[in-house]
């Protein structure tokens, strides 16, 4: 992180929910990220593309600041995430900060990580109760509530291991969402899926889309990115290549990489 | 479970030559119908026969042979001097088990650590504690209230604020405690962190996610999780522990085996005597087990799909299939159900 070029919180920039600016982040001698611009308006659905190894998901990692930057930075709702601002200095914030920022970011991985000792209502009622303070008997409501509107409410006593791959996912979703988070990101929540589980995941996803829930979604799935997002970023090599509306960046890609990894997975 | 044997009602789906046909009567060369002759292993028999002469001829032994003198064992086994020695020594195993299981994760986390200071100190004390033999360290810690004859609290080389007789302060047990303790801390140690690395790493990044507080990381996602590989040794090490504790007979502290001695010292009754240490020592190392069985049942709790039965469980469901048999028996007119085959 070194010098902050521009305010995160600009009046023009209120909309912005997650505002990723100028970041770069390297593993030793290997840039992964080099330099990702990226904004996301609140209530919008951004889908993330790129071939394997293009840096999405340390992209992704680096929103909820499980991976530091190496320099630019990035805001959710004009806050500095893993940093705070004080009289022109960069002030790391402690772990304990970090936590409660990420309280307002939900995270759903690729292989669900839900915790296999505890049930399903327990999985979602952990962190609002351990990171948030709610009482317990509010958390178990809402988390039916949640259970509910991924359509598994009578596995609330079941043990993960007991679910399907697909009733997993959804579980690890309602989990993210038991804290309310302002954005939620998504790492490829449908690769570890058998083909014939896809579509159950990517009705929650889409039906949270309709709801107005601020949403960035790493996939390979076209179909869902041209049905669902308002912007289709495509990233290759730790930069964006190209960035907008699904019909422009899918049906008319500007840029020859984008064109030949559209014509691969197309 | 087999085929019926001598019935000649086929069970349905193994007299597959003759599904699907229209006549649903067995063919001549069905299998099903067929008397079936078990397999016949002679070398099994013979051994059996041996090994079941062989361990009745030790069970005669030990109860005829004059050397064992069950009368004394029988005075002894339940004596009070006898009784109290096993409390001391479930008390000493009870103390080292918790502090040096205390001691010990707090020393695993700190080797866990990203401050090499604390990588460093949990390091050396693991190496110095498992390098020293336990018998060296309770006479070591024994003898120190003979080398500092008072522990205070003071500025080096400057006024000691604050003293006490290390005698009294530290007793016989507990200079027993503590070196129990130090001792089983280290090992301890390795036990919770080779548990600990065993969680998915996942685990860890899933709950920072979701902002879990750091401690209740631990708490409550990676060590209920690690328990399944930390349960299995550490029954281990205290079970060692519990059978280990006869080493503070040097010390003498009267917990079992120091009393064994002092009444074969001063009766003579050697055999009866450790056979009285030895059947308190298996009892107890029983009743350990039977705790680790259902502790580390707890601790699996959703690692299986459907978790298999408990032995009581089991025995239940033993008596039910035994009973039902036994009902069908008392009614052989019924057409023979098959008893492995599909319900
Ligand atoms: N912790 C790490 N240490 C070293 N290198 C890493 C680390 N994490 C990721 N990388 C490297 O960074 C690059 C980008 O990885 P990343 O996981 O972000 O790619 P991706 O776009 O998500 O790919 P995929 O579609 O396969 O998931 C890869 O070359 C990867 O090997
Ligand atoms: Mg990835």
């Amino acid at each position: 992180m070194s010098a902050v070029t521009s305010e995160p919180t600009d009046p023009v920039t209120r909309q912005v929910m997650v505002d990723v600016h100028g970041v770069h982040k390297s593993f030793g001698p290997l840039e992964v990220l080099r330099g990702v611009d990226l904004r996301v308006r609140t209530g919008e659905v951004t889908v993330i593309l790129g071939p394997s190894g293009s840096g999405k998901s340390t992209l992704l990692r680096t929103i909820n600041h499980l991976e530091k930057v190496g320099q630019g930075w990035i805001a959710i709702d004009g806050e500095l995430v893993g940093y705070r601002r004080s009289g022109g200095k960069l002030y790391e914030l402690k772990e304990k900060d970090v936590l409660k920022q990420r309280t307002g970011i939900g995270f759903v991985f690729q292989n669900f990580n839900l915790f296999p000792h505890l049930t399903v209502l327990e999985n979602l009622v952990e962190a609002p109760v351990s990171a948030l303070r709610r009482p317990r008997r509010e958390a178990e409501a809402t988390a039916r509530r949640l259970l509910a509107r991924v359509g598994l409410e009578d596995k609330a006593d079941a043990y993960p291991r007991q679910l399907s791959g697909g009733q997993q996912q959804r579980v690890a979703i309602a989990r993210a969402l038991a804290l309310e988070p302002k954005v939620l990101l998504f790492d490829e929540p449908t690769s570890a899926l058998d083909p014939e589980l896809v579509g159950e995941v990517l009705d929650v996803i889409k039906d949270l889309a309709r709801t107005g829930t601020t949403m960035i979604v790493v996939t390979h799935e076209i179909g869902f990115a041209r049905e669902v997002a308002d912007t289709v970023v495509f990233m290759d090599s730790g930069v964006v290549v190209e960035q907008g509306p699904p019909a422009a960046v899918l049906d008319a890609p500007r840029h020859e990489r984008t064109r030949a990894f559209l014509s691969k997975v197309l | 479970m087999g085929l019926p044997t001598g019935s000649t009602a086929a069970p349905p789906g193994a007299s597959s030559p003759g599904r699907g046909r229209p006549s649903a009567a067995p063919v001549p060369d069905d299998p099903g119908s067929l008397k079936v002759v078990p397999a016949r292993h002679y070398a099994r028999w013979t051994a059996t026969v041996a090994v079941a002469v062989l361990a009745a001829q030790f069970v005669h032994g030990m109860a005829t042979n004059p050397v064992w003198e069950w009368a004394v064992f029988g005075d002894y086994v339940l004596s009070e001097t006898i009784v109290r020695a096993v409390w001391v020594t479930l008390q000493l195993t009870a103390y080292a088990t918790v502090l040096g299981f205390l001691l010990g994760t707090v020393l695993a986390f700190m080797r866990l650590s990203r401050s090499p200071l604390l990588q460093t100190v949990a390091w050396t004390y693991i190496w110095i504690f498992r390098s020293i033999p336990m018998i060296v360290q309770l006479v070591f810690w024994f003898n120190l209230s003979a080398l500092y004859k008072e522990l205070g609290v003071g500025v080096p080389f400057g006024p000691v604020f604050w003293s006490v007789d290390s005698n009294s302060l530290i007793g016989t047990i507990g200079a027993a405690v503590i070196g129990l303790t130090l001792h089983q801390a280290a090992y301890a140690a390795e036990i919770v962190r080779g548990g600990v690395v065993s969680v998915d790493p996942g685990q860890l990044e899933a709950a920072a996610a979701l902002g879990i507080p750091r401690l209740r990381q631990i708490r409550r996602i990676v060590l209920p999780q690690a328990m399944r590989a930390i349960l299995p040794t550490a029954g281990n090490e205290i079970i060692g522990l519990l059978k280990g504790t006869s080493v503070v007979y040097v010390m003498s502290i009267g917990e079992l085996f120091y009393q064994v001695q002092v009444i074969y010292g001063r009766n003579g009754r050697v055999i009866p005597l450790l056979l009285v240490a030895t059947a308190w020592y298996v009892v107890l190392t029983s009743l350990l087990s039977v705790a680790q069985y259902y502790v580390e049942r707890h601790y699996a709790r959703g690692a299986d799909r459907t978790p298999p039965p408990t032995p009581l469980q089991r025995a239940c469901r033993l008596i039910r299939t035994l009973r039902a048999a036994a009902a069908q028996r008392e009614q052989p007119v019924v057409p023979l159900k098959p008893l492995g085959g599909s319900r």
